[in-house]
């Protein structure tokens, strides 16, 4: 991929959800371009399309019409196990509410995407070190979720997204659930990962101070992009 | 192995529902268990009859005796190798109301019963010396030990089909060829019995219970059962002859009733086995719903999560399954002991294992199909959205 080509296309996507039969519009014939290295911001109302959005970037959902292209990859070509794939190997996903497995240990959940790749156990573990080092939490690796805060949870959600080394990464209002301080800390690491490690962010949010931090914001108003 | 970690980390999430799943299971399959073994000791009997022997009794009823003067008109029958005869003694042993002493009681011919039976084995110097006197017996082994019963011991017996008082001396200990010989009987002589008769009620003398035919050929049976009953066809004492296997169905089948009533309780047990399974892993699976949108969101496939499912409900069916039958086992032998007569052998077969093990793990399989499916069918984005 050229520096500075296109990371993200997407190409007059629409998007509608049934309800009771009842067809709800949810995106109207969007299209967006993100270059790479891009830190994109994705703003509106609630109920406005901005998570919707968001997970037909990242693979978890398919558009009506249109399509989705990453890194060059049309994604709407894949069949659902190509797709799997593909996500396991281009896309970090961070939630607003971390989603981490409360049953597994810091360091179990960030090295979970990595089962699924053909590492040594010794090269898992050097990542898995690596990513919980780079978000701050070396010393935390056999705590359980419930035993951190909600920051701490966060920034193990964001090692496991970072620690198979995707191509982009996106985030559903990943600082929605904390208080400033802790948003303040959780922005400054993404803004980190995009500046220092180059990747290409999107991620929605309510917060304009988050937005901050973005290159760039997008509104969304009843599934229509404003700006 | 991630998946056997997470699939036991996930099993003991909620530490109380498991157990009292695994808790569940184990005492339904115990249940099973104890019951299959109770199917199968009633029919042991049926089982364990031979193949070349023949059963002649009074038409009518086998309560009714026959004149022991059959004996030697069935030794004429072509086909018939050899014959004995018996009689049900009953008699009171000690308390009546202890099933313990509620053995059979039986008096033999000592010359013939045993070369009939040959899967009663008696040493050789104790059968002499049984031989020797008029009121001695022979114990079964299992008899032996439950009542402590030695060489030289009395056993008193109250007489009822035949009154008086009885006493006997223990001249020998059988023991059975294998498992499913029934080693609970007392044998003692035809001869003093009749003998008593004769002198004490005249007219109950040469009286036989039963004959016990053995032919050469199997394929003889229906030929000489035929042959048999039609000698005696329209004198006092008509006869019906069948093979034992016949003779041992009429007793068990008087109890049929009970046994297939066993038989559908224990099949609905395996119902009940799945239904707590069932319960457990579907509420289990529905609470985890976001969880497994989680996997799939980072790329695991349907695979590994019918894996984690599927392998939380077997890890539970087989850990109810493994303590079920250990139960299984002290359960038997308890009964046996409190029941030692009831059944002749009262064993847990190999087949009842087996049979658990197979209604477990279906179980297993069965509990976690619909909600795996349903997880696999489950869009990312819904499960996502689902609250937990
Ligand atoms: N899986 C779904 N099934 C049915 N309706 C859905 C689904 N996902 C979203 N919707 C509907 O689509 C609309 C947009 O939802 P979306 O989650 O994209 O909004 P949003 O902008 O992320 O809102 P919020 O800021 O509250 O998260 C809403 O009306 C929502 O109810
Ligand atoms: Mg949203």
């Amino acid at each position: 991929m050229p520096q500075n080509g296109t990371m993200i296309r997407v190409d007059h996507v629409t998007k509608s959800y049934r309800r009771d039969r009842i067809e709800i519009p949810v995106l109207r014939d969007i299209s967006i371009d993100v270059p790479t290295g891009e830190f994109l911001a994705l703003m509106g109302p609630s109920g406005s399309g901005k998570t919707t959005l968001l997970n037909l970037i990242a693979g978890i959902d398919r558009p009506d019409t249109g399509k989705v292209v990453v890194n060059g990859t049309d994604i709407d070509l894949l069949g659902e196990s190509e797709l799997a794939r593909w996500r396991a190997r281009h896309v970090g996903f961070i939630f607003q509410f971390y989603n981490l497995l409360p049953v597994l240990t810091a360091f179990e959940n960030v090295e979970l995407p990595l089962l699924l790749t053909g590492l040594s156990r010794k090269e898992k573990r050097e990542h898995v070190e690596a990513a919980l080092n780079l978000v701050g939490l070396g010393d935390r690796i056999h705590h359980y979720p419930k035993q951190l805060s909600g920051g701490q949870e966060q920034r193990v959600a964001i090692a496991r997204a970072i620690v198979t080394d995707p191509t982009i990464l996106v985030a559903d209002e990943p600082t929605g659930d904390l208080d400033k301080v802790s948003a303040g800390e959780i922005m400054d690491l993404l803004d980190r990962l995009n500046k220092e490690f180059k990747k290409t962010i999107v991620m929605v949010t309510h917060d304009p101070r988050a937005a901050e931090k973005a290159h760039k914001a997008m509104h969304l108003d009843k599934g229509e992009l404003t700006t | 192995m991630f998946i056997i970690k997470l699939v036991l980390k996930n099993s003991i999430r909620h530490k109380l529902r498991t157990f009292l799943t695994i808790v569940g299971v184990a005492i339904a399959v115990m249940s099973f268990g104890f019951m299959r073994t109770i199917v199968t000791a009633w029919s042991s009997g049926v089982q364990s009859s031979s193949e070349n022997r023949m059963i002649t009794r009074q038409a009518v009823s086998f309560i009714f005796p026959l004149p022991y003067s059959c004996l030697q008109q069935i030794q004429q029958i072509p086909g018939v190798t050899e014959v004995s005869y018996a009689n049900w003694f009953g008699g009171v042993y000690k308390d009546a109301a202890d099933w313990k002493n509620f053995f059979p009681r039986i008096a033999i011919d000592p010359e013939t019963y045993f070369s009939v039976y040959p899967e009663f084995i008696v040493p050789a110097d104790q059968f002499a010396e049984f031989k020797k006197e008029r009121n001695a017996c022979l114990v079964g082994e299992k008899l032996a030990r439950e009542h402590g019963f030695k060489l030289g011991d009395l056993i008193p017996v109250e007489g009822d089909i035949y009154p008086g008082r009885w006493e006997f001396v223990v001249r020998g200990i059988y023991r059975g060829k294998d498992q499913s010989t029934d080693e609970t009987q007392m044998f003692f002589h035809w001869e003093y019995l009749n003998e008593r008769m004769h002198v004490e009620t005249p007219g109950r003398e040469g009286l036989v219970g039963w004959y016990i035919l053995t032919v050469h050929n199997a394929a003889d049976m229906p030929r000489v059962a035929k042959a048999v009953d039609d000698r005696y066809k329209n004198s006092r004492s008509s006869t019906k002859t069948e093979t034992e296997r016949e003779f041992q169905q009429s007793f068990v089948s008087m109890s049929s009733a009970i046994i297939n009533s066993l038989e559908v309780v224990s099949y609905v047990i395996i119902g009940i086995i799945l239904l707590v399974l069932a319960n457990t892993i579907v509420m289990a699976a529905r609470e985890r719903t976001k969880e497994y949108a989680v996997l799939k969101t980072l790329g695991f496939s349907a695979r590994h999560i019918i894996g984690l499912i599927a392998g939380e409900s077997m890890f539970i069916a087989s850990t109810g399954c493994v303590i079920g039958l250990g139960l299984t086992f002290p359960m038997a032998v308890g009964f046996a002991k409190a029941f030692p007569t009831f059944f002749p052998v009262f064993n847990v077969e190999t087949v009842t294992i087996i049979l658990a093990v197979i209604v477990a793990l279906f179980a297993g399989v069965a509990a976690a199909l619909f909600p795996a499916t349903r997880a696999v069918r489950m869009k990312i984005v819904d499960g996502l959205r689902s609250i937990d």
